[in-house]
């Protein structure tokens, strides 16, 4: 203990001390570009896992979420835009996103002892993948969806009757958020027993 | 006997003589000779203006107004019964599901849907805008029953 405390204390002095070698020019500007580069490196490495090419270097997602998200409307439609996994599953500002991807440190504990690594164990656990990313929805609001689907832009008269009726009062009142009817529209819904509303 | 290979030769005279026939001229909807690729029609839109349309008989089992795409039914789930079902229709003023959906085949009354009545989409379809491939010379059995009081 009283080791662990001498140690601290020499570094706590060290860096107390000025420095005798290097020029302050070189500390405060090499500072600088040394944490330009870092913080460069830092946000490069964090977008490359925020791709769908990293999402699905795992078969877990390639096989199973993936496939099913292809034939959605969210993958392939006239228009060309496609929503990929980070759009709708990692949130978009800083603060959220790192916290988001820190809890998902526990995916990389389930690859490594292939929780969900075979279809039918995929299937089981399902049910409580799908319930996490519903609370997260409901929880931040639907924050997701609305990064693209922006209430106040949407123009009632361009949607169905039917779209256009609760949108405006259910979804305008805010006692509905997108995932309360919206769920299973990017992959296969579970066994949905005892879900409110199905 | 002589009459039984007449009638033979004359099936088979039949048989070859329409399987020789020009390939244009059959009677498909393929739109095109039968050993060449056709086109693809374009992908039909569906009515989806929430309007109920007429039944043409008091069975027919009424036709979806709505889009569908994508809706998942099956053992997991029936995205239909999110909002036809009894519960649903407070909230969502769909029409329900009509009782004869909760009967068994020995006229029972479940408490749910019948798992036979319960892949909505064996009897029940969206519409597509797309003309008719074949005429159609159905009439109502109002006009009938119209006409036989004329004469």
């Amino acid at each position: 203990m009283s080791k662990l405390f001498s140690l601290l204390l020499r570094i706590y002095r060290a860096l107390r001390r000025p420095s005798v070698h290097f020029s302050l020019g070189f500390l405060t500007i090499g500072g600088f570009i040394a944490g330009v580069m870092f913080w460069g490196a830092f946000n490069t490495a964090l977008e490359l896992t925020n791709t769908e090419t990293f999402c699905i270097s795992c078969h877990e997602m390639e096989d199973n979420v993936f496939a099913e998200l292809k034939t959605t409307i969210h993958y392939s439609n006239r228009s060309g835009v496609r929503a990929t996994c980070p759009d709708c599953h990692v949130p978009h500002e800083w603060t959220n996103k790192i916290a988001r991807k820190m809890a998902a440190t526990k995916e990389l504990y389930g690859k490594v002892f292939g929780t969900i690594n075979t279809k039918e164990k995929f299937e089981a656990k399902r049910l409580d993948l799908a319930k996490h990313e519903w609370a997260r929805f409901k929880a931040n609001n639907s924050l997701e969806c609305r990064n693209c689907h922006e209430f106040d832009n949407m123009d009632f008269t361009r949607q169905s009757p039917r779209a256009a009726k609760f949108h405006s009062t259910s979804l305008a009142s805010g006692k509905k958020t997108c995932i309360d009817c919206h769920k299973g529209i990017a992959h296969k819904l579970p066994n949905m027993k005892g879900i409110k509303g199905l | 006997m002589l009459k039984k290979i007449t009638l033979l030769l004359a099936m088979v005279f039949v048989m070859t003589n329409s399987a020789l026939a020009d390939p244009d001229k059959l009677a498909t909807l393929r739109k095109g000779a039968l050993n060449k690729e056709v086109k693809a029609p374009p992908i039909p839109r569906v009515y989806n203006d929430d309007k109920r349309q007429v039944r043409s008989y008091p069975e027919q089992p009424p036709t979806i107004p709505h889009q569908i795409r994508n809706y998942q039914i099956d053992l997991n789930t029936n995205r239909c019964m999110f909002c036809h079902s009894r519960k649903a229709i407070e909230e969502s003023q769909a029409p329900a599901i009509s009782i004869t959906h909760y009967m068994d085949r020995e006229g029972q009354f479940l408490a749910t849907v019948s798992p036979r009545r319960y892949f909505c989409t064996q009897c029940h379809i969206s519409q597509n805008k797309v003309k008719d491939l074949v005429p159609n010379s159905f009439v109502d059995i109002d006009a009938i029953l119209q006409q036989k009081s004329k004469k």
